[in-house]
Formats: structure tokens, sequence, C-alpha cells
């Protein structure tokens, strides 16, 4: 069960506003890289994201570039999941592959600052502020199993390959 | 039940009989990183513990985002990459070969292999009628261990573009002019897959840019039937043997199809912030332009450079607008070189930067300043892109780019052709 505060985003929130290309030459020092998750677009989210909260946006999160520092910096910054409406699909094996679960689901019922508890094994959100319950969508069982083991890197420790 | 042509190349590569929303282990033929994404991959690879290099002589490693590097972080992270290709036999481009994805086109791509690389634009490559898609660093870090990765066989989206292009309007205005009907995320996991008349009368060159924007629609991949021009193409590069006729069976299944008549269409722009955004460039005359930007992995090859130099043959840059052009590959400047387009380019005032990616990226040479607009030859105009959110991005052909060049804000190109 996983508990946190909501920060609300917009749709087709790019890499780019994740982790701008003008920051490129910070890629090898990512707890630097983090400190400026999301500035461009919200730039008091990094000093007010606590660990365990979480990010709810619209649809398309995450489009663009392959860039996986995107998904390790919110990780880094201390988001526990991404909620969305869709997310870009480069994006969505990135955020898998470090351990950091994408629930799609109908995030207009969840506010910014609203307070959530995410079921991961009933696949539900229960939003807290306002009362709501909604059902968090089904992805690949491959990726459930990368997801379970924290990421591709342990998942590859483990099985030492792709499970067929 | 006829097979698309992702079903075909998939079921191929991994032996089965592959369909829409399948889960496949498939074979890697290539595996790429560029300078971005390399250092934080052969960190994973490193961590993975796996050690091992599948097939050191499919894999490659590109120094095109940041080169020359304009800072000493940059320029250690070049260090790792050459360090690993040494040790571990991968092959190496190094600064000014070019960008990742021209380069793997004109010397590495065949039809019918599955390319991955960290590179959202590896989709590029689809134009030879290779499965190519890009992913992150991780994915590609073991796709170099294994030589294999998982992929979800997509549903795919049927787009026939009939007709031919009237006088002006190129590959890229058809490209804007898709994402702009799909939108950003209207093919999302999905192949997009090109065929009809004016497809197989466009040139390689124009293939390339439309493969290469399949992904500015969330596309997965962007694949084209091969044909003569693609023999043609691959001959010219040493390859002819690799040539395969690879073609959709007719009774293929398609989730959903697009028509679109070519000469219907006109020059067409992305405004500010988003791909989709688009509009027709005479819509936007009068939109003032501080820089214009022609090249990369889109629009930075030898034919977009033709178009270029020949409209601004004999005629200057505007007086308050630069012009940035770099060659996507090392072989497109020494052939614009021979034909004489760098030396029309620079007369007219052109800035020439080192093959690579430039300032598309925001790295450095030609960040923009606040409130600048640029109309570039690139595949997106996100805000930040550049290297500056305060700065627009305008996306266009390179006639377009060449034409608002020289009247120093957006304009049609058909009023200089």
């Amino acid at each position: 069960m996983l508990k946190g505060k909501a920060f609300k985003f917009e749709d087709n929130i790019s890499t780019d506003d994740i982790t701008p290309g003008r920051l490129f030459h910070l890629r090898s020092n990512l707890p630097e890289l983090a400190k400026h998750v999301l500035e461009d677009v919200a730039p008091s989210f990094g000093s007010e994201v606590k660990p365990g909260d979480f990010i709810a946006a619209g649809v398309n999160f995450g489009l663009g570039s392959s860039r996986e520092h995107a998904a390790v910096v919110l990780k880094m910054a201390g988001v526990e999941a991404i909620l969305a409406k869709s997310v870009a699909r480069i994006f969505f094996r990135n955020a898998i592959n470090v351990g950091l679960p994408v629930l799609i689901c109908d995030t207009d019922k969840i506010n910014d600052g609203d307070e959530l508890e995410i079921d991961l094994v009933g696949s539900t959100v229960k939003n807290l502020t306002n009362g709501t319950e909604f059902p968090i969508g089904e992805f690949p069982e491959v990726m459930l199993r990368i997801l379970e083991e924290g990421g591709l890197i342990p998942y590859i420790k483990k099985h030492g390959d792709f499970e067929s | 039940m006829g097979k698309t042509l992702a079903e075909k190349i998939l079921s191929e590569n991994s032996g089965s009989d592959a369909h829409a929303g399948d889960i496949i282990i498939a074979r890697v033929d290539l595996a790429f990183l560029q300078d971005g994404t390399g250092p934080l991959a052969l960190r994973q690879f490193e961590e993975s513990g796996l050690e091992q290099v599948a097939n050191p002589e499919r894999v490659v490693l590109f120094l095109d985002h940041a080169a020359p590097s304009p800072s000493p972080e940059l320029a250690n992270d070049h260090i790792t990459l050459r360090q690993f290709a040494r040790k571990s036999g991968a092959q190496l481009y190094d600064v000014g070969e070019g960008v990742c994805h021209q380069v793997v086109v004109e010397s590495h791509a065949n039809p019918g292999e599955v390319i991955i690389g960290a590179d959202s634009h590896t989709v590029t490559a689809g134009a030879l009628g290779a499965f190519a898609t890009g992913m992150g660093s991780t994915d590609v870090a073991i796709a170099i261990a294994l030589g294999r990765t998982w992929l979800r066989v997509p549903e795919s989206f049927k787009v026939v573009v009939s007709g031919g292009f009237a006088k002006g309007v190129y590959a890229k205005d058809l490209a804007l002019h898709l994402i702009g009907r799909l939108g950003a995320d209207g093919a999302t996991y999905k192949s997009l897959e090109f065929s009809g008349e004016a497809i197989s009368n466009m040139s390689m060159a124009g293939r390339f840019t439309l493969a290469n924007m399949a992904v500015e629609a969330g596309a997965k991949t962007g694949l084209f039937p091969t044909d003569e021009v693609t023999r043609t193409y691959l001959e010219s590069r040493g390859r002819g043997a690799l040539f395969r006729a690879l073609r959709p069976d007719p009774d293929a299944e398609y989730e959903r199809a697009i028509a679109i008549d070519a000469s219907s269409l006109e020059p067409t722009v992305s405004k500010p912030h988003a791909v989709d955004n688009i509009a027709l460039a005479r819509e936007l005359m009068g939109t003032k332009i501080a820089q214009v930007f022609i090249g990369t992995c889109t629009n930075g090859r030898l034919d977009d450079l033709a178009v270029a130099a020949a409209i601004l043959s004999g005629k200057r840059c505007h007086p308050k607008t630069r012009l940035l052009v770099a060659p996507a590959s090392r072989e497109v400047l020494r052939e614009a070189i021979g034909a004489g387009y760098i030396q029309t380019l620079l007369e007219a005032g052109a800035v020439l930067l080192p093959p690579g990616c430039g300032p598309c990226v925001g790295v450095h040479q030609g960040v923009l300043g606040g409130g600048e607009a640029c109309l570039s030859t690139a595949n997106r105009n996100f805000r930040g892109r550049m290297g500056n959110p305060e700065a627009f991005i305008y996306l266009g052909s390179p006639a377009t780019a060449a034409a608002s060049a020289i009247a120093g804000e957006i304009t049609d190109p058909r009023e200089f052709i």
C-alpha cells in the first residue's frame, strides 16, 4: 500500500520539461541533475516533493527524448509512482526499468495536493481527499515482473536473461 | 490472416507467428548509443554484472549530441564511451562523423533487421524496412549484453499517401501534416506503415524524414516497404547484397487507415511548443525569426542542403536573422562541398557547424536567447528544447527554412521557387 500527496501536472509533459537539454552536462551527475527536476514547468516541485509522493498527470506524460535520466531523477526526487491518463512509450519502459511504477488511471479525479492511497495488488487508487476510488489499468506481464524485481538490472541479475 | 510489415519482421526475427499484442523476445541485429544516453547505459551495463557484449560488431557508439564537447563533464563522458569501444570491440564514431541516425542508415541498417537505439529518433531506419525503435539506456545496455530484448508486437496504422507533391512541398510538410492530424500521442505504441503513390515516388531522403518523425505522433516505429529506391540506395552504400523485398500482406489487418492526398498539401509549420500544433507557412507570415537552423537527423541530408542552396543562391540572409547549417554526417558535408552547396550557403551568410546534432538538443552551438524565435528543420519544438525555456521554436522544411532566412520572418517557400 502506497500513501502520499499528489502533484498535478498538465497533458504532454515532455522529457525536456523533466530534464532539459541545457542540463545535458549534468547527466553523469544524477544527484545534481535531480535538483532541477521539472523546474521549467513547476519551479517549486523539487523543493516541495517528499519521498512517497505521486505525480498525477494528464495524457502522454514523458513524451519526447529517450533520456532515461527523466525517470531516474523523478525517482531520486522521491516520486513513488507516476499516475497518468497515458504515458509515452519510451518513458513507460524507462520508468519500469528503473523501478518507478507507472499507473494508468483517470487522473481527472485527482487535484493538486490530494492525499492518495494506492493498492498495487488490488489495482486501485483511493483519493482520501475527495473520497473517490478508481481502478488502475493493466500492463504487460513482462513489465510487472521487471517492476516486482525493482527494475531491469535487478531482474537480469536474478534471472540472467529474459524469461520467455 | 495476413501480416503487417511489423508482424512480418518480428515473426521472422523471433521464429514465431507474431501478431499484434504478442510479447516476443527479439534478436537485436544492431544496438547503438549516443553521448547523451551512452554513459548511463554503460553504468547500467557494468551494474548488471553481465560483462559480455553479445555481438560487438553490431554495437555502435556515437559522439554526436555534444560534439565537439562544450564542457569538461561532457568531455569526460566522451572518454567513457571511447574507452568502452576500445575494450569491447564496438565501433565508435567520434565527434564530427555525424548524427547517429544518419550514420546508421548510411552504413549499418538493413531491411528486415531489428534495431534498438538509445535515442527516440532510431525510428529513422524504418525507411529501409528495418524494425527500428528507440529505448532508454538500461534497455539498450541489456540488449548490448544479451543480444536480445523484449518487444510487444505493435498494432499498425496504414498511412496511404496518394498523388504527387506540389512544387515547394516536401516529405517534411507531409510529416508535420500527419502529426497534426494524428496528434502527439495519436499513434502511441503503434507502427505507422506507409504506402501509396507518393511514397513509391519518394526519395530515400524523404523517406528518412518521414520515418524519423513517426515518434512525434508517439509511434514505436515507422515502416516503409522496400523497393527499387531502397535497393539503389543500399547498392550506392555498398550493401546491395543485403537488399530484401519486404511488403505487408494484402490482407494484413490494420487498426486504422489514414489517407492523405500529397497534392493537397502546402508548406507546413509546427508552432511552439508542440509538434502537432501545425499551421500553414503562409498563415504565419510576419512572424519574426532570429535564427534559422538547417540540419539534424530529420533534414540535414544532401537533398535538404540542395533545396536550401537553390533558394539561397545569389541571395543573403536577412540582416536580423542568422542561419546555422549542420550537415547530418561527414559524408553529407563532403558531398555538399563537392556539389557547391556549402559555398552557396556560406555566400548567403550561413554559419557552418560540424556534422552532428548541432543546436537541436539545447546543449551548444546556437542556444536561443529569451524571447527569440527559431525556424528549425528539426523534429521537436518543445519548450526548452533548444536550451532556453523562454524561446520559441517553429519547425518546417529546408525550403521554408531557407526562404524564412532571406525574409527574416516565416515565409512560404513557393515565393522563392
